[in-house]
Parts: C-alpha cells; sequence; structure tokens
C-alpha cells in the first residue's frame, strides 16, 4: 500500500499552565520525533504524558510554545481539520456502537466526504491490514467483538484517512497480558508497512522499552528527563530519577532490547498424528540439541511435545500422549518476555510462531542466557550511533 | 354485560378510541419537541439543568384534576386545548430526563474518540450522542405514551377523554357497566398496543444494542 510516510513532529519550548494551578503540567518541553519513528512518552502519574500528547491533535491546547507537523504550525489549521489528519487511539478504544466495524473504520473517510467506492475499498484493505477478515467482520457490531479485535479496529479506524501521525494513548492498556504481546507485536509488524510518525503514552517501562525507537521520559510537573533510544537510557541513565523509574532490574531489562528473531532458531522436529514412531525417533535422533518433538495439527499449529522416551516401539504416535502447554513466542516478542515464558515451561523450549500461531521453529532458554552475557556492546552500539545524530 | 349495546354503539366507541389514541399522539409530539429542546438547551448551559428539571418535576406532581380546574376558566370546557397543556406537561418530566440520562450515559471514551477523530461539536451530537442515546430515548417515549394513554381517559371531566367519556358519562354517570368495562378494556389495549409498537420500534431503530449474540 502506498501510505504516506510519517511526517516529523516536534514541540518547541511548550508550557501547558491549567488555570488555578501554580505548578505547570507540561514544562518547557523541546523534543522531536524524526519521522517515521515510535516516541513513547512514559512516566509517573502526574508527569503530563498524556497532556503533551494531546496538545499535538490540541485536545489540550498549550499555554506557550508550539508544536509543528511536518514543520507546519498545529496552531495554523481550524481544531477539527487538524485532527482529521492525525490519527487517534485510545485505551478503552471508544469505538461507536450504533455503528458497525465497516462504518466505525469510516469515520474520518466519510468526514473527509471521500466517494463511496474509495471508502469502501479502503474499509477491506484496512481490515485486513489489521487482520479481520472484512467478510465477516464488515458488518459486524461492536458489542459482538472481543477486546483485542475492537482494538485492532481502533487501529484500522486511526489509520483510514491515511495519516503521517498517530497518537496513542495506552492503546493496550486495557488488555490482558498475554494478548498485549500479541497486539504490540502485531502492531510492530504493523508500523513496519506503514512508517508512520507515532506518539505513544504508557505508564509501563517495558512497555516503552519494547515498542519505542525513542523514549522520552517526563517527572512530576512536565519535566523532560531524558530523551534517547531505549538502549541508551538502559546503558546511561541521566539522573537518579530515571535510574529509579527504569528500575533496578536494568540489566534483565536490556533483554527487552533484542527480539526472538535476533536469537539462532532451531529447526523443531515436527510430527503430525498418525505418522510412525520409527520413523519420527530416527529424525529426532538426527538433532543433538532436542529430546522432544512437537506435535503439531493440520494449520501447522504446535499442540505439544512428544518425549523421545514415548517414542520407542513401532506404530503410530498417539496424539494423547503429547505433553500441552509448548509457550509460543512470535519474532517480535522481547527476549525479556520470551524468558519468562520459557521459564515457566517443564521443556524449557519456545515455539516460535509467526502471526498465525504457525510453527517457524523453536528457542531455547541457553541461547537466552548466551545473549545476556553479552549485551552491553550492543548496546554501547546504539549509544553511538545516537552520539552521531546529535548536533 | 350488554353485548347488544356494544353492537349498537360499535360507531361511537371506534370514534372514541381515535379521539384517545389523537389526544395522546398529539401530547407526546408536542411534549417531545418541547423536551428536546430543553435537552440541548440544557447541554449547552448546565445551570440550567437544575431548576428546568425542578419545574417539570412540579408540573408532574400537580394532580390532574386540580390542574383542569386551574386551566378550564382561561381556555374553556371541551376545548383539546385545555386537555393538551395538561397532557403535554406530564410528558415532558419523562421524556426531558430520559434525553438527559440518554446522553449522559454516551460513554465517555466514545466522546472522546469522536473529539479526537475531528467530529465538530454538532456532528459529534448528531452524528453520535444522539445516535447512541436513542434507545434511552426510546425508552422514554415508551413511559410516556402508556402513561398518557391512562391519563387522556381523566380528560372526560372536561368533556373529552376519548374512551374515558364512555367509562365517565355512560358508564359511571348512568350506572351502565358495560360502557365503563368496554372503556377500561380499550384504554388498556390501547397502553399494550403502544407499548408493544415501541419495542419493535426500539429492536428496528436499534439492531446494534441487542444483546450479543454467539460468539
Amino acid at each position: 500500500m502506498q501510505d504516506a510516510a510519517g511526517a516529523v513532529v516536534a514541540f518547541e519550548h511548550v508550557t501547558k499552565r491549567y488555570p488555578g494551578s501554580d505548578a505547570p503540567a507540561v514544562h518547557d518541553l523541546s523534543l522531536t520525533v524524526p519521522a517515521g519513528e515510535i516516541c513513547v512518552l512514559v512516566g509517573p502519574s502526574g508527569c503530563g504524558k498524556t497532556t503533551s500528547m494531546k496538545m499535538v491533535n490540541r485536545l489540550i491546547e498549550p499555554t506557550s510554545g508550539r508544536i509543528t507537523i511536518g514543520g507546519e504550525d498545529v496552531m495554523s489549521l481550524p481544531a477539527v481539520e487538524l485532527r482529521r489528519r492525525i490519527g487517534y487511539v485510545i485505551q478503552q478504544v471508544g469505538l461507536f456502537p450504533h455503528l458497525t466495524i465497516g462504518d466505525n473504520v469510516a469515520v474520518v473517510p466519510k468526514l473527509l466526504r471521500w466517494k463511496a467506492s474509495r471508502i469502501g475499498e479502503r474499509v477491506n484493505e484496512l481490515l485486513e491490514l489489521v487482520g479481520l477478515e472484512p467478510g465477516t467482520y464488515r458488518s459486524r457490531y461492536p458489542n459482538a467483538l472481543s477486546g483485542g479485535e475492537r482494538q485492532r479496529v481502533g487501529v484500522a479506524r486511526a489509520l483510514a484517512a491515511d495519516p503521517p501521525v498517530m497518537l496513542m494513548d495506552e492503546p493496550f492498556g486495557a488488555v490482558d497480558p498475554i494478548r498485549r504481546d500479541r497486539l504490540q507485536n502485531e502492531f510492530l509488524r504493523l508500523q513496519e508497512q506503514v512508517r508512520k510518525t507515532i506518539v505513544f503514552v504508557t505508564h509501563d517501562v517495558d512497555e516503552a522499552i519494547k515498542m519505542a525507537d525513542r523514549i522520552a521520559i517526563l517527572q512530576r510537573g512536565g519535566i523532560l528527563a531524558q530523551y534517547d533510544t531505549p538502549a541508551a537510557i538502559l546503558a546511561n541513565p541521566a539522573s537518579e530519577f530515571v535510574e529509579r523509574f527504569v528500575g533496578a532490574d536494568r540489566g534483565l531489562k536490556r533483554l527487552s532490547l533484542a527480539r526472538v528473531r535476533d536469537l539462532d532458531m532451531i529447526e523443531a522436529v515436527t510430527v503430525r498424528a498418525g505418522e510412525q514412531r520409527g520413523d519420527v525417533r530416527a529424525r529426532l535422533d538426527r538433532v543433538e540439541e532436542l529430546t522432544y518433538a512437537l506435535l503439531i495439527d493440520d494449520h501447522d499449529r504446535a499442540l505439544g511435545w512428544i518425549d523421545q522416551h514415548d517414542l520407542t516401539g513401532g506404530g503410530p504416535i498417539d496424539p494423547d500422549a503429547a505433553t500441552p502447554g509448548a509457550p509460543t513466542v512470535e519474532p517480535e516478542t522481547t527476549l525479556r518476555d520470551a524468558l519468562s515464558a520459557l521459564l515457566g515451561s517443564s521443556v524449557q523450549l519456545g515455539v516460535v510462531v509467526d502471526g498465525h500461531d504457525r510453527v517457524l521453529g523453536l528457542v531455547s532458554v541457553d541461547a537466552i542466557g548466551e545473549r545476556l552475557r553479552a549485551p552491553v556492546a550492543a548496546a554501547d552500539g546504539e549509544l553511538h550511533e545516537v552520539g552521531e545524530a546529535l548536533p | 354485560m350488554d353485548w347488544s349495546w356494544i353492537a349498537r354503539n360499535l360507531d361511537e366507541i371506534g370514534q372514541r378510541t381515535l379521539e384517545h389514541v389523537l389526544l395522546t399522539v398529539i401530547a407526546v409530539v408536542i411534549g417531545f419537541a418541547i423536551s428536546f429542546a430543553l435537552a440541548l438547551l440544557i447541554r449547552n448551559h448546565r445551570w440550567l439543568h437544575a431548576p428546568v428539571v425542578g419545574v417539570s418535576g412540579v408540573l408532574y406532581a400537580i394532580p390532574s384534576l386540580a390542574l383542569f380546574a386551574f386551566l378550564v376558566p382561561f381556555t374553556g370546557i371541551q376545548n383539546p386545548l385545555t386537555a393538551e397543556i395538561a397532557l403535554v406537561s406530564y410528558t415532558i418530566l419523562i421524556l426531558l430526563r430520559n434525553i438527559l440520562a440518554g446522553l449522559e450515559a454516551v460513554p465517555r471514551d466514545v466522546l472522546e474518540a469522536a473529539d479526537g477523530m475531528g467530529y465538530t461539536p454538532s456532528q459529534r451530537l448528531w452524528r453520535v450522542e444522539l445516535p447512541v442515546a436513542l434507545p434511552v430515548i426510546v425508552a422514554g417515549l415508551r413511559i410516556a405514551t402508556v402513561t398518557i394513554i391512562g391519563l387522556v381517559t381523566v380528560t372526560a371531566l372536561i368533556g373529552l377523554g376519548g374512551l374515558g367519556y364512555l367509562i365517565v358519562d355512560v358508564g359511571y354517570r348512568r350506572f351502565f357497566l358495560t360502557a365503563t368495562i368496554v372503556g377500561s378494556v380499550g384504554a388498556v389495549l390501547l397502553a399494550v398496543l403502544a407499548d408493544r409498537a415501541f419495542v419493535v420500534l426500539q429492536r428496528t431503530l436499534t439492531p446494534w444494542a441487542r444483546p450479543r449474540a454467539e460468539g
């Protein structure tokens, strides 16, 4: 698809003071989000992160300073026109209950008076992009959808008019941790295609580290404590506040900088119900590091492990003998989340799956451990890059 | 029960039923128009909320007999205007409260999303807030209509009354039980019919508000 790439978003000495309050909510904030990057605003409550984000589409207007998108002052347009050019995703999604999913996605194109045929095509394209089959979902109402599906519709709706900039306010905050991980991964894959400039608000440091190209850590009173890449912030916190906010487990958090796709995957020995035990045993014997075969179904989805000790004798594989509960991770899953998933499983192997749950390969706890012993070099490398980018 | 009286007076009964329906429809339509306008006014001027809802509550609390007694010297007996002024004032409390409650119940996240996507305030009202409030508004119309169908019978005291005429003027004043029964059963049937009609209307207008089906 030919989406407009992102535009640079710049805060220039932006201050927000609410009437009747002495301390500003946002104090002299200056930062530049490069085009096509995800900037995560993170900090404790009362740090002004949501206020900062809402000043971009003027749901809140700054007291002083200015914000530009692609060099253009956001105050130079009427507020409603500005907002139609900026995608907006919120935690509770805010789908319109009286409109079908298709009509929800079509909201901004309709406000912009696109032709009906163009809107119809765009809606289908977007629903496919977020992994919802248009034929099934277009004419449903929001109350028939799960939380994760609604969140995907929310993202499709925000992308509808192809805005260069998206604002996301704790978009995955209302979903349970396992679905959140999948939605985050999905969104990162989507962002690789659409390359929007994204201002993303969260209170969760781990989410910030995972999602961000750059993190802005704000502290109470709307003061910018540090603005840098996740690797640089973890390696060199600018202040005691940042160090405390990021947490004592910075070493472990560095695992969030690398992803499952950065590891060498082990090719799984996969079996389907009905295969002969002898054949499987022979295949398994050829792979030194594996003592388990992975039982999969007709759609290449993992069902469970088959221990090599259960492969003695002849006859077909008995699917009921498989040990269920193989933890699945995606290429985008951070090593920290992968480690946590793997440690909870008896086999200590993770199944890497794609967005459709198809098995891609295996990763082991050992591989992550190896990575843990050498993360410093990687972080320094990125730090070096950042140093060069600064004026 | 004098069945032959019913057979002989079918025309009269039909006439009174029609009158009953007309008195009700006019009251609910005018009452809705006034309530809707008041609700929009209150939405833009929050301070009006307490006084306006308060006055409509007082109107609702006045006994209907007293209201007729008060109005007749000004608007006269047998004048539909006398009946409608009273009937309309009873609808306002119910309708106004439901319209306001419906608008207030629109989820905050829906409003925030609408603002964030660039709806103008009037687009937001007509395309988002009112449609989302519709089930509550229709519920108000349903209660108001059923209430007014009952109240119309009382206007028999000023020479109108629809089916109430049969109850009071024929049944009560002439001790003729059949007419009382016909008038009462007719009014109850009208109320039940109206109630069912609003249930169907609501399902048709707001298919999205049905409890989720399977999956």
